[in-house]
């Protein structure tokens, strides 16, 4: 006989970032490590609070810089302690000696990543450069459009993360000041039915203990590194397993599917949300909360008769080449809204364009990809900019490209 | 004073003679360290001291390279990794898990010494902001710097720990230019005693003096709270000597004042071994040349060098508030009425 349980959720407004300190909350964190930096900041502020007030029983380390951070969590973690972490923009990079060494020791840290643009010249708004750096070295990424998303995405990052067949730490990226400072309604499960979900957090025989006296990250250099390495990518390819596995648990447990509440339909898909792409002839492609405009044009210029749809990507790394294909095949072109660039790359275009175009590459017929490199530092994505790159999308539906990469309202610069 | 509960604890953790120390090695064989190597010996004295119910962790240096290489580590108690500017943060990060953990009941509440060592470049220069902050949280932990005086990993280059005008790869002596490296060499244990209010526990040491080595590892352990012990750790490699000698130049480092052995307990400098002498005036510091002559990164020196170097060396002991620790000198302020 199943058990039929009625879930009442309690509606709380809330930022991206509140979001996830709460999840961290529900995931009963032992340890974590703050430096402030903004956007990200809000999250550390949450969680001092919730500790304040006794609703979370957890070490809270305020660093002397994001490098001692990562390290302080890292090995944390490597005790077997749950650990919350986190930056943004050139503390996130500050940070990349003991961010890589958290991947390759196998520490499942989750961290929060409040996307910002790099210095120099300064800026605090939102651009997805920050994240992007590690988008090579072993972290699962996942970009999250809503502060609802944020919440739930945070829990599966430690179900999944801490799975014995991955162990690699996972970044959730948000728009910066879009997101992190941006309040939603965030539906909060009853909070005992976490443990059904997330399990404790185990390291087996990897565990840092003096009953368990292992040496972690020796030397190896040519004798044995191939084989770490390539480990390592078994053990991201092997998340994507888990992370479907996580979703459909989640639904199971909480009774509806991450990121979705009875405002927000979410397709049950864990890598990508596609939007009116059934009988597109141009999609869109984008990360994070640049789907707001998107879908707003793509409803306006459906009424015009445009055929226009839209793939957001959930999870970066690892990267649904599948989806992509399945999603984008049939399309004729593919406009690529990319948050972030890669100076002096092919076609001098952004990261998640290449991304596309490479996964694109081995079908018999494919799609032409265009390229739109928008909203860096914070600016804004409009409507109208989102309406004009469908045209331009659409004019490229039987003429050849020749120009791929478009720079979304430069000025001086008619694109 | 020292309080009677710091007192107590230093006491039943001494071991009064070499004889009494454990038998048990917690860091063994397996380590490919240099012969005469005496970073090897801080390694062998504070695994000792500290027992199997230690987590160590090492950041890179010559010591994570040399002893740590996959399928031969010396490490019987656990042993992680940090980068070479991560020893405080690791620290910490451990033992913040290790408190939370046991507070929370997910693991055994027992006490689980908190050791990381770093070598010179790591600890003195790129780590120091990550050493001070693990020393302002009330974690038991013990950091230790091992110092030879250069980045031994990388060849031997120059850090701040250099003493003054010794060779290395990044100052050698030239046409122009004999003294490449000008700066005095920075004192650590006085930084983090001064700076630090709820240290309880400092120390210098050299591996030239096991007993007075292991102790100061016990000392450091028992008292608990943020500890922190610098070792002088003469080093073959890369100053230029015979590896027979390396106990006899920790003794002369001592005995001609460059490497005063003392620790802080408690507010208080105690102060070790000949030191203690030294100070006492009970036995006359050695020319410094004698410790000088025999090392081959002094050998460009000239008198002039030598007279310079025993002149700095004359002002710790003669001219500083607290002889060879502390160069602040109290001034008799009159607050005035008004």
């Amino acid at each position: 006989m199943t058990e039929t349980r009625k879930i009442i959720e309690r509606e709380v407004l809330m930022n991206g970032t509140q979001a996830v300190a709460n999840a961290a909350m529900y995931a009963d964190v032992d340890v974590v490590a703050a430096y402030p930096i903004r956007p990200y900041t809000e999250v550390m502020d949450t969680i001092s609070k919730l500790i304040a007030d006794g609703e979370l029983d957890a070490e809270f380390i305020v660093a002397e810089g994001e490098h001692g951070q990562f390290e302080t969590v890292k090995h944390a973690s490597l005790v077997g302690a749950r650990t919350l972490v986190g930056s943004s923009g050139v503390g996130w990079l500050y940070a990349m000696e003991a961010i890589v060494v958290t991947a390759t020791d196998r520490a499942p840290v989750v961290a929060i990543i409040g996307n910002r643009a790099l210095d120099d010249p300064g800026a605090y708004g939102v651009e997805h450069n920050d994240a992007m750096m590690v988008r090579d070295v072993g972290w699962l990424l996942a970009w999250v459009d809503t502060a609802q998303e944020a919440f739930d995405t945070t829990l599966i990052a430690y179900r999944v993360g801490e799975d014995p067949r991955v162990l690699v730490p996972v970044g959730i990226s948000m728009d910066g000041g879009f997101l992190t400072h941006s309040e939603q309604i965030v539906r909060l499960p009853p909070k005992e039915l976490v443990k059904d979900f997330l399990p404790p957090y185990n390291r087996g025989k990897y565990l840092v203990h003096p009953d368990n006296p292992i040496t972690v990250a020796p030397q190896v250099n040519e004798d044995w590194v191939m084989e770490i390495r390539r480990q390592h990518d078994e053990a991201v390819e092997r998340a994507r397993g888990v992370i479907v596995e996580a979703y459909e648990s989640f639904k199971k447990v909480f009774g509806r599917y991450p990121g979705s509440t009875s405002e927000i339909e979410m397709p049950e898909n864990p890598f990508v949300e596609p939007f009116m792409i059934d009988d597109a002839e141009i999609v869109l492609i984008g990360m994070g909360t640049v789907s707001k405009p998107m879908k707003v044009a793509i409803k306006k210029m459906r009424n015009q008769g445009y055929k226009v749809g839209m793939l957001r990507i959930r999870w970066f790394r690892p990267f649904p080449t599948q989806d992509v294909i399945k999603y984008l095949s049939q399309a004729k072109v593919v406009c690529v809204i990319d948050r972030d660039y890669s100076i002096g790359s092919p076609n001098r275009g952004g990261v998640i364009y290449h991304e596309i175009r490479s996964s694109l590459y081995d079908l018999d017929q494919r799609p032409k990809v265009l390229n739109f490199i928008g909203g860096l530092g914070g600016r804004e994505i409009t409507i109208q900019d989102v309406e004009k790159i469908i045209k331009i999308g659409y004019e490229h539906r039987d003429t050849p490209i020749t120009k791929p990469v478009y720079w979304v309202g430069v000025r001086g610069d008619p694109w | 004073m020292v309080e009677k509960e710091i007192e107590e604890k230093v006491y039943k953790s001494i071991v009064k003679t070499i004889k009494d120390a454990p038998l048990e090695e917690f860091y063994t064989s397996g380590h490919r360290t240099c012969q005469g190597c005496e970073s090897a010996l801080v390694m062998r004295f504070l695994a000792k001291a500290a027992g199997p119910r230690t987590i160590v962790i090492g950041a890179t240096g010559c010591m994570y390279v040399a002893n740590t290489t996959y399928y031969t580590t010396s490490w019987i108690v656990p042993w992680v990794h940090t980068q070479l500017g991560g020893s405080g943060a690791a620290a910490l990060g451990t033992a913040a898990a290790l408190r939370a953990l046991m507070r929370k009941g997910k693991i055994k509440q027992e006490p689980i010494n908190v050791i990381a060592f770093c070598g010179d470049l790591g600890c003195a220069d790129m780590g120091l902001s990550g050493v001070s902050n693990a020393m302002t949280y009330n974690y038991n932990l013990v950091i230790v710097l091992y110092d030879n005086e250069s980045s031994a990993n990388t060849d031997i280059q120059e850090t701040s720990m250099t003493p003054y005008g010794a060779q290395t790869s990044f100052s050698r002596p030239g046409k122009q230019r004999r003294i490449m490296k000008v700066r005095w060499k920075k004192s650590v244990v006085p930084m983090i005693i001064a700076g630090h209010r709820n240290v309880k526990y400092a120390a210098t040491m050299t591996p030239a003096y096991p007993l007075d080595s292991i102790n100061k590892f016990r000392k450091a352990l028992a008292i608990g709270g943020p500890t922190f012990i610098h070792s002088l750790d003469p080093c073959p490699k890369g100053w230029d000597y015979d590896p027979k000698f390396s106990h006899e130049l920790g003794v002369l480092a001592v005995e001609t004042g460059i490497w005063p052995l003392y620790e802080y307990i408690n507010g208080e400098i105690v102060y070790n071994e000949p030191t203690k002498s030294i100070i006492e005036g009970r036995i006359k510091r050695k020319p410094v040349k004698e410790y000088l002559e025999k090392q081959g990164r002094f050998s460009h020196f000239t008198e002039e060098d030598v007279e310079y170097f025993q002149k700095m060396v004359d002002e710790m002991y003669e001219e500083w508030e607290i002889p060879a620790v502390m160069p602040i000198k109290s001034v008799n302020v009159k607050i005035s009425d008004k």
